[in-house]
């Protein structure tokens, strides 16, 4: 009877081999998988009980993870919650949703293979592996004074440093507060969720990067000013139809003035001074003379159509492909289908500041491990060269007799030269416009650009919308960064 | 003449004593890393607890020194050790699920544990030769089957997630299967050391296998009518396939014929097809196996999708004792303490364990190889391959190899009677292994001759 048992010791040696195989399936091959799945309490338990790493604005942090007694062992809380939102996104049983707690997960979460040796230590010490902190650039101050200028206004502020890229504020109202939807009570969060989700308002949205983009408006025109700077035809003193409105071809409907009167009483203007009084017929032109490739051109070149990550995903602006002459007119003063992010229109203001160099924004400036190692530094870096350092200077020359003497003086700072263009978009018959401002500011100088739109403010056909309505909250955004 | 000295066989007990430490600390070890764990404290009692094991397990070994000095000398701390980190697991449960100490499943694991130990004792003094069993080979049979229908009784026959194989007496509640596995063990050696001749010369070839005749074919009939029936009523698949799959691999060594073993399979198979086709509940056991997450089969249960889960957790070096969440996986001290081990101990230490309990039927099987009589061969490799078998069902049942059924794992799950059970398993193994490794006596004592037919039971 030996040799069957001898047999039955092979079969016992499938069988064992068997249940090895399967669980290696289980725990190796398809443990990632599994883990992966949205029902696996284990999963959730587990990214919530580790101490995930803070966002600072400059020291203070403005998400951070502090103990509990429940099961899921620490609590996202946000001090300062609105004003901040949409910088940080949230973290909930939805996982990191928006902001830098979405784009930077693996850091925080001290998932990232960038924290890879500290993993492995923890391994062996059996310590509790804890994310890395984010420091953001954003300075408070003018994160603040953005938010308290646009109020209870829906719009987007956003500052950058123009010698860096560095993102100083980001603005987007309405907001919402993240601590809302971070709580640990399902319920609660889910009703909350969906409250926001459904708000017609739609205050989850990062109107400063995303949403549905805005039209320009007559900020735009700084770019057509770039482009026909650069294109060597026109000098800030060429001469240009200023009359209440410009024939166009291809069409019986001219582009007439926003006031519909003379941009002067002559019936000429100079480029220069068509930028400060923001002459529609006048860009028009220029628009027509140097056609859409030109226009396109000096457009992607302050980043227009560049997909972004500062690291939070942005949306690209554009100018559009196709433009017949009527369209290109009204491209040239921003409207027609240009489509533009607040955070656009800022680089488009920095580019000019900074000798027409359009520096990368970013909104990390540094990673901390845990044991307070700096993982990581933000490099500048430029993205492209918009325009000469010569036209930049034109330009700022331009922008700045605008806020001396033209439609942007609620900019004015006393002992600061301030360069800025205002906007006024009309987004279709009968509602009010957009009120733009862009800036930047000491222009000698500049240590920051700013972009503000605030949505539906300006009575549709008065320049003076924009800057009525902006200017003054782009005006404290520098004040609070140049410390007056 | 030839100066030929007989060197005194190694009994092995001192083997046995190095290993046995060995196994106690493993055991304390874990335990201390448990406390670490989960308070960042000693463990309460850790002298005591330690020293109580130790003891015990002492105890045992002396008494295998007294009356079994030449057993298996591994089989002890294995078990010992799958036993004592069984106890852990269970402890470590009870403290996820915020029971205290005193009401807690372990410390009635460790009285079930201590109590298993004396009766595999005082079977080791009592069962002086493992051939007196051959005497109560009917009785075990008809106990054996009775045990195993038990379950279907009214008002004792209690239904328990899903399976009906438990009996309830007042308070206390039974899982009989365990026991008939060894009564039938013993019962199938016993009767087919008796007919092995009739079962294994007589019948006819046909496509190079030899077939028995049909009036040999009843008794395999009627273990695979048992084993359907346990299928169908008690509806559960893991005693069934496992009371069938000893019956037959019993019948194959006993007959050393394949054909046993293609008739067994093909009988199996059609049977379970068969249930499967007729009987609802059946057909979930399979839709929980094959889908195990469907949606259709997560609104049924989703147990093994948690145990599953949990395995994952683990990983491939596990979470560390104390530090994963076995608790969020029900039954996770009893019939799911494998995934358990799995998601604390990980892939490596799930292999560790199942490397365990392979050894343990290695040695058990090695132990047939070695036993000079039928019986004793037909009975060892029975009870090993049950083990192993068991084994099989219970791991293969949650990691998904075979349909989930309600086995638990030999000294390893919260249970009484399957701690009795297994222990009294191992206290039987241990006596023929004492037999099978015992020297033969000098040649001049016994006549060369079919020493082993005339080799004298003495009975007390």
């Amino acid at each position: 009877m030996n040799a069957p048992v001898r047999r039955l010791s092979l079969l016992v040696g499938a069988l064992f081999a068997a249940l090895l195989v399967s669980t290696t399936l289980i725990q190796y091959v398809f443990a990632a998988d599994l883990n992966a799945r949205p029902d696996n309490r284990r999963t959730l338990l587990a990214t919530y009980a580790r101490e995930r790493g803070e966002i600072l604005v400059g020291q203070t942090p403005v998400a951070k993870s502090v103990p509990t007694d429940d099961e899921f062992k620490y609590l996202r809380v946000y001090d300062k919650g609105p004003l901040y939102a949409h910088v940080t996104g949230f973290y909930s049983f939805y996982g990191a949703v928006g902001g830098l707690e979405q784009a930077e997960d693996a850091l925080l979460s001290g998932a990232s293979d960038k924290l890879f040796y500290r993993r492995v230590s923890d391994l062996f010490t059996g310590r509790r592996p804890q994310g890395a902190t984010i420091e953001t650039t954003l300075d408070a101050a003018v994160q603040k004074a953005a938010s308290d200028g646009l109020g209870d206004r829906p719009g987007a502020a956003v500052a950058i440093d123009p010698t860096t890229g560095a993102i100083l504020a980001m603005v987007s109202h309405p907001t919402f507060d993240p601590n809302l939807v971070a709580g640990h009570n399902l319920a609660t969060v889910d009703k909350n969720y969906q409250a926001l989700t459904k708000d017609p308002s739609r205050p989850l949205v990062n109107r400063a990067i995303g949403g549905d983009l805005y039209p320009p408006g007559s900020a735009f025109k700084v770019v057509t000013a770039a482009a026909a700077l650069s294109s060597g035809s026109f000098t800030p003193e060429s001469e240009l139809p200023g009359g209440a409105e410009l024939d166009l071809p291809l069409t019986d409907t001219p582009l007439p003035n926003h006031d519909n009167q003379p941009c002067s009483p002559s019936g000429t203007v100079t480029l220069k001074q068509a930028l400060v009084v923001s002459c529609n017929p006048a860009f028009g032109e220029v628009g027509l003379k140097i056609g859409a490739d030109a226009l396109r051109e000096q457009a992607a070149k302050f980043g227009f159509g560049d997909t972004l990550n500062i690291p939070m995903r942005v949306t690209p602006s554009s100018v559009p492909a196709e433009l017949n002459a009527p369209q290109l007119a009204q491209s040239a003063i921003g409207q027609y289908d240009v489509r533009v992010t607040p955070l656009q229109m800022a680089m488009v203001a920095a580019g000019v500041a900074n000798k027409g160099v359009v520096m990368k924004p970013y909104l990390v400036q540094s990673v901390i491990g845990s044991d307070l190692s700096v993982i990581e530094t933000a490099e500048p870096t430029e993205l492209s060269q918009a325009v000469t350092p010569e036209v930049a200077a034109q330009l700022t020359d331009m922008m700045v007799a605008t806020v001396e003497k033209g439609t942007g003086t609620r900019a004015q700072i006393d002992g600061v030269k301030v360069a800025g263009k205002t906007g006024t978009a009309e987004h279709g018959a009968g509602r009010k416009a957009h009120a733009w401002f862009i800036a930047f500011a000491p222009a000698e100088n500049p240590s920051i650009a700013v972009a503000v739109i605030v949505e539906d403010a300006a009575a549709a056909g008065s320049e003076t919308g924009g800057g009525a309505v902006a200017a003054p909250i782009a005006r404290s955004m520098i004040e609070a960064r140049l410390n007056r | 003449m030839s100066i030929i000295s007989s060197v005194a066989p190694r009994s092995g007990r001192t083997t046995e004593l190095i290993l046995l430490l060995g196994a106690v600390g493993i055991v304390g070890l874990a335990y201390v890393n448990l406390g670490l764990a989960t308070s960042g404290t000693l463990p309460p009692g850790l002298v005591a607890v330690g020293v109580g094991y130790l003891a015990v397990s002492l105890a045992f070994h002396v008494v295998l020194r007294w009356k079994a000095k030449y057993a298996d000398p591994l089989i002890l701390p294995i078990v010992t050790l799958l036993n004592g980190l069984g106890l852990v697991m269970i402890h470590r449960v009870d403290i996820a699920r915020g029971r205290e100490i005193a009401d807690g499943v372990a410390l009635r694991q460790l009285m079930w544990s201590a109590l298993a130990v004396a009766i595999a004792t005082a079977v080791l003094f009592a069962l002086r030769d493992h051939r007196l069993l051959r005497r109560y080979t009917w009785i075990a049979g008809v106990a054996g089957f009775a045990l195993l229908l038990l379950p279907l009784m009214p008002i004792i026959g209690n239904s328990e997630y899903g399976s009906r194989i438990w009996i309830r007496l007042g308070p206390l509640s039974f899982q009989p299967g365990e026991v008939a596995k060894l009564l039938l063990a013993a019962f199938f050696a016993g009767y087919l050391v008796q007919t092995r001749d009739a079962l294994s010369l007589a019948g006819r070839r046909i496509l190079g296998l030899t077939l028995p005749r049909a009036r040999d074919l009843g008794p395999i009939l009627i273990a695979w009518l048992a084993s359907l029936s346990v299928l169908v009523f008690e509806r559960d698949l893991g005693s069934s396939l496992l009371f069938f799959g000893l019956f037959v691999a019993m019948l194959y060594v006993a007959t050393e014929r394949v054909s046993w073993i293609a008739i067994g399979m093909g009988l199996f198979v059609a049977g379970a097809y068969l249930a499967y086709l007729t009987f609802g509940h059946v057909q979930t056991r399979v839709l929980l196996w094959l889908h195990t997450f469907s949606p259709e089969a997560l609104q049924t249960s989703d147990q093994l999708a948690k145990g599953l889960m949990g395995m994952a957790a683990g990983g491939m070096i596990g979470t560390g004792i104390g530090r994963g969440r076995p608790d969020l996986t029900y039954l996770a001290e009893s019939d799911f303490i494998v995934p358990s081990f799995g998601e604390e101990l990980g892939m490596i230490g799930l292999f560790a364990i199942l490397a365990l309990y392979a050894l343990l039927v290695e040695r058990g099987l090695r132990t047939s190889l070695g036993t000079r009589d039928g019986f004793g061969k037909l009975l060892a490799a029975g009870l090993s391959f049950s083990m192993a078998l068991q084994c099989f069902v219970v791991v293969g049942g949650v990691t998904r190899v075979i349909p989930l059924t309600g086995l638990t794992m030999p000294f390893m799950s919260a249970g009484g009677s399957s701690l009795l059970a297994n222990w009294t398993l191992v206290a039987i193994l241990l006596r023929i292994s004492d037999h099978a490794r015992r020297p033969v006596p000098d040649a001049q004592e016994t006549s060369a001759v079919g020493a082993a037919h005339t080799q004298v039971v003495r009975l007390p």
